[in-house]
């Protein structure tokens, strides 16, 4: 409200100023029988009070003087002169005068320091959220990096002392690392596609049974952990969508599944088509998310706090921007019984084509 | 069983180089390298190989050039070994006649797989009255598909395209490639027709129809018969 008026024009502000002090100058001329002169000189400045706070300081200075004239001219004795006959009233007019001028003087100051603390705070806080993310990157990448020099280096100068059992696991490790790494690189390089606001989705038709096929076999590592029902509905329509995105959504939802539940915590993956939406379910028995946490999931960059270790907290975002490239969205509720949902609803074109209707 | 092919590496990576000549030297393939396009092309012409990896961002000419220029008169396969992972590069590279596309970083495991099936394309070459995987059968001659010692009945389409596909397996075929085949040129957006039909002709070869291992999606590109 209060910025509302600050970001109005010089020539508003001025308006504003002149008018409100002309009005209520005319309603204390109506009233000044009743009230007296010098509750006039009070009530003028109240107005000028309020103005200092919505107005920057050169309309209110305005409105000070304008004010002050207009006491002297109408409401001092003598009035329509600008003479004073008493000198008590020369006093009061001048304390006017200076407590106008004060007070305009001194909000606006208070505001400037306002505003610079604010743009300080904002400051503040991107380059908080600039070092998280960096430190956030650089781990992500350092990790694995640390475990690839560190396994290589001492296979170069231990290898032929090693038993073959600890190779083994030095190899495993390597391969483990490198997978991270890969997929850390394929998340910064989703997140920028997104980012560069070139991203479109290229429509083409598609098997929803295949598309999700597609996303649960390139998760099969993880998945082997996590016992999963998939229940697509036989008459399913072919829809269209961009393949390489959606599934790339879905392998992120899924993947978030897999990392923040317990092993053989079951998921499962549903999917209908009604009323030219296409609804994907995909849900979990594990500890579902916390109420803060539904909101910011899909943040860039955010981790829940006291979440497992590991990932830059894109996956989300990145599958939310992909669904929304389709013109739809996702949402996270959580089961009665505590699990996690994830509801991704896209509107979608289908084919009323079936394989007995042979072209 | 061939292993005593040649390979033509065309790739400016010094790393990638090494690491695939030692790859495929332990898998005792005889290997040749070549560190930009030009000098890919003038040793593929001098000694042609039993096949090439190619890859796709080299520093003299775009690789893709390179593969329009091999294939003019190179007919033994050329596997694409490429960052390059946008759905619009694989298929370019596949209609310009790449035989496989692999995209960096690969599996050592998944790439000697590939060149094993690229070269066993050559070697069979039509011919192949029969094709078999798994326990599906395809008779070419006879016109018959059996499944576990039971015919299948496939209607008109669904032979041609099962057939197409068999006929070029372990090759990605791309969408539209395989409408302009099965379809004709008119067909080439109609890609619904070729979701409909894969996913009828899935319910009655795979043991799984939805975890298929004879036909499997390349995403967003097309579609792989596998022999294994």
């Amino acid at each position: 409200m209060l910025n509302g008026y600050l970001d109005r024009s010089k020539s508003q502000q001025y308006s504003i100023s002149i008018i409100a002090t002309l009005s209520l100058s005319a309603v204390c001329y109506v009233i000044s029988p009743y009230i007296g002169y010098l509750a006039v000189a009070l009530v003028l400045l109240f107005t000028v009070s309020i103005l200092s706070v919505i107005l920057s300081v050169f309309p209110v200075l305005l409105a000070a003087i304008l004010s002050a004239l207009i006491w002297d001219f109408f409401f001092i004795p003598p009035p329509f002169t600008f003479h004073i006959g008493k000198t008590e009233d020369i006093l009061i007019l001048a304390m006017y005068v200076t407590i106008a001028l004060v007070n305009g003087i001194l909000n606006s100051r208070i505001r400037h320091y306002e505003k610079m603390a604010r743009h300080r705070e904002g400051r503040l806080k991107s380059l908080k959220l600039y070092n998280a993310v960096f430190s956030s990157i650089s781990h992500e990448l350092r990790t694995p990096l640390t475990t690839i020099m560190g396994v290589t280096e001492n296979l170069t100068d231990q290898g032929q002392k090693l038993p073959e059992q600890d190779k083994k696991v030095l190899y495993n490790e390597l391969y483990i690392a490198s997978n991270r790494l890969n997929r850390v690189v394929d998340n910064l390089m989703n997140m920028s596609r997104l980012e560069s606001g070139h991203l479109e989705a290229k429509y083409d038709w598609c098997d929803v049974r295949e598309l999700i096929r597609s996303a649960l076999n390139r998760l099969s590592d993880e998945m082997k952990s996590h016992p999963l029902k998939v229940d697509i509905p036989e008459g399913l329509p072919i829809v269209r969508l961009d393949f390489g995105l959606m599934e790339q959504a879905l392998y992120n939802i899924l993947q978030n599944v897999c990392f923040h539940t317990p092993e053989k915590t079951p998921a499962s993956v549903e999917a209908f088509f009604q009323d030219g939406i296409l609804e994907i379910i995909i849900s979990d028995d594990g500890p579902g998310f916390k109420e803060e946490d539904k909101f910011r999931a899909f943040e860039k960059f955010y981790r829940s706090p006291g979440a497992r270790s590991g990932g830059l907290g894109l996956g989300l975002s990145i599958a939310k921007g992909f669904i929304q490239a389709h013109g739809g969205d996702i949402s996270i509720e959580n089961k009665k019984s505590g699990g996690a949902v994830f509801n991704i609803r896209i509107p979608v074109y289908i084919s009323n084509l079936s394989a007995e209707n042979e072209p | 069983m061939n292993h005593d092919a040649s390979i033509l590496i065309i790739d400016d990576e010094r790393q990638i180089r090494k690491l695939l000549q030692i790859i495929l030297n332990s898998a005792r393939y005889h290997v040749v390298e070549a560190t930009n396009g030009k000098e890919g092309l003038t040793m593929a012409a001098m000694h042609p190989p039993d096949l090439i990896l190619l890859d796709l961002g080299l520093p003299d000419e775009d690789g893709q050039n390179i593969l329009i220029k091999l294939r003019e008169w190179y007919v033994s396969p050329i596997i694409i070994l490429s960052v390059r992972e946008s759905e619009e590069e694989i298929i370019r590279a596949l209609d310009n006649g790449a035989n496989d596309y692999l995209v960096k970083p690969f599996r050592t495991g998944e790439l000697l797989a590939r060149i094993r099936n690229a070269l066993r394309l050559i070697k069979e070459v039509d011919g192949t009255a029969h094709i078999q995987t798994g326990n599906l059968n395809i008779d070419l001659t006879g016109r018959v598909v059996i499944k576990k010692d039971a015919v299948i009945k496939l209607t008109a389409t669904e032979y041609s395209l099962l057939t197409l596909l068999a006929r070029n397996h372990d090759k990605v075929l791309t969408h539209q490639y395989i409408l302009k085949e099965i379809w004709g040129p008119g067909y080439i957006e109609q890609s619904q027709y070729l979701r409909v039909f894969i996913a009828q002709i899935r319910k009655k070869i795979e043991d799984d129809p939805d975890n298929p291992i004879i036909i499997t999606t390349e995403s967003g590109i097309g579609y792989r018969f596998n022999i294994e």
